[in-house]
């Protein structure tokens, strides 16, 4: 099948961009180097391509009751203009993706009082599931609301690092400032209008930007920063602890709950959802995410297994990299919860060797 | 993007370079393989006085992004490692042909040498 290209696809090329298929999509992976696009993020700015994530919008009189019912954190205290993070769970409560969750601003809801309007952004290739998802359970349970499948209506650029505020209000006036975390707001940039969402993928402070797919290059050019590909952005998020759908949880290859994926905060086992039954049994789970860092040389690498101190194979590795920002080898994996205290000795199994390590608090440090 | 492709070198399909003078032969990755790779962040080589076979995996580089294995262009004998690589993984970015040197070998074959690729034969290969 052919690979799905971002609007910026020719634009990155030129540039020297090195890309990469990823979710069903040709990404550009790295402009200049992923060492120096993460530097630029963590002490200034860098700007993401990430047209690939998915936008799906969802309206109407029940669009609340089907959000909450397919989401599992709580999208009854969300007002226009909030976002929250959340995550998408099957009957079993294993996660089938993770999301972010915006009503979207008073300007682009409804008319009509009694409905509401949703944006939610699931991971790239996810979108024509997810939008399956909430069609085939809006039509079981007779809910009266519309779902469409916006992700090629949609650019979406990931403005990052300590001078992304700084370089938007710049881009679109001084009040987007005021755009608390996970908030999202209306913003024009060169005369295009957008939504701004104070979100990431980074750990950095920054802004995450949805604009219409036809602007992407005019965009694009407003910001003058490090542009940055996928690399980088898997570094930085590394580094934080962030999850990585597809390879730190995937329904077939890492089927895992929300507890034990560490993000237990975003179930709200007081709302009715998908997966809430088998969720309530599974509070306390026996393997649980961790981030360890090896402290011989070495990179961990997915798929790596992750011993105990005796070498008998009590886990593996999700994610790991050499962390650009703190020079040494850290990595991100799931081991039994009797393993999960910082500073539990483990080892990595690297091309056969057995490497020292041990567990570490997330965001490493 | 041109690369690199010194003229007094020869070449191994697999991106790897060897200097041969005088009985010793001095080898690395290309330009091109280092570009590929992107930021190197750590190399695995072999203990002075191993053996190495022509074509025989000889050590591992990895970046950020990617693991490789190193095979040696011809076989000989380690004489010397550079072991700057262990502290500066980077030098192989910075200066493959230079300071970013893998290994030294001795006792190697001449007809080892001879099949190995030219420099024009490298650059067909990645352009």
């Amino acid at each position: 099948m052919a690979l799905r290209k971002p609007p910026l696809r020719g634009t990155h090329a030129d540039r020297g961009a090195k890309f990469t298929e990823f979710g069903g999509w040709d990404m550009p992976v790295e402009f200049d180097s992923i060492r120096t696009e993460h530097v630029a993020v963590r002490e200034a700015a860098g700007i993401f391509d990430v047209s690939h994530m998915g936008e799906i919008v969802v309206s109407g009189p029940d669009a609340t009751r089907l959000m909450q019912r397919l989401t599992t954190n709580d999208v009854t205290c969300l007002a226009p203009g909030d976002g929250q993070y959340s995550a998408i769970t099957n009957e079993r409560g294993v996660v089938l993706d993770d999301t972010v969750v915006y009503s979207l601003p008073a300007d682009r809801q409804p008319e009509a009082d009694d409905e509401t309007a949703y944006l939610f952004v699931p991971n790239a290739g996810h979108d024509t599931e997810m939008h399956e998802r909430w069609t085939t359970h809006r039509d079981e349970w007779g809910l009266d609301c519309t779902v469409e499948n916006a992700t090629e209506d949609y650019a979406m650029f990931a403005l990052q690092g300590p001078d992304a505020e700084d370089l938007l209000a710049r881009a679109a006036g001084e009040e987007v400032r005021d755009v608390a975390r996970f908030d999202v707001a209306e913003a024009t940039v060169e005369g295009v209008d957008l939504l701004a969402a104070r979100t990431g993928y980074t750990g950095e402070d920054g802004f995450e930007l949805l604009l219409p797919w036809d602007d992407a290059e005019t965009v694009w050019d407003a910001f003058d920063c490090q542009p940055c590909g996928l690399g980088a952005r898997d570094t930085l998020r590394i580094e934080q602890g962030f999850l990585l759908s597809g390879q730190d949880f995937d329904p077939d290859d890492e089927p895992r709950t929300p507890f034990e994926a560490g993000i237990g905060f975003v179930v709200k086992l007081d709302t009715e959802f998908v997966g809430r039954d088998a969720l309530t049994d599974a509070r306390d789970p026996d393997e649980r995410f961790v981030g360890f860092e090896l402290t011989e040389r070495g990179v961990p690498r997915h798929g790596y297994d992750i011993t105990n101190d005796e070498g008998m194979v009590i886990g593996g590795v999700t994610s790991g990299t050499m962390s650009p920002t703190l020079d040494k080898p850290v990595g991100l994996g799931y081991v039994p919860r009797e393993y999960t205290d910082p500073g539990t000795a483990i080892r990595v199994v690297v091309r056969g060797r057995q490497k020292s390590a041990r567990i570490t608090e997330t965001p490493f440090k | 993007m041109s690369f690199e492709i010194p003229d007094d070198l020869y070449y191994l399909e697999t991106h790897e370079w060897v200097r041969h003078d005088d009985g010793t032969a001095r080898i690395g990755i290309s330009d091109f393989a280092q570009d590929e790779l992107g930021d190197v962040v750590f190399v695995e080589l072999p203990d002075e006085g191993e053996a190495l076979d022509r074509e025989g995996q000889f050590g591992v580089i990895e970046s950020i992004k990617a693991v490789s294995d190193l095979y040696s262009p011809v076989s000989g004998t380690v004489t010397t490692v550079n072991e700057a690589l262990f502290d500066e993984p980077e030098l192989v970015n910075d200066d493959p042909y230079g300071d970013g040197w893998m290994l030294e070998l001795e006792d190697v074959s001449e007809a080892d040498l001879e099949s190995l690729l030219s420099p024009d034969e490298y650059r067909d290969q990645i352009e």
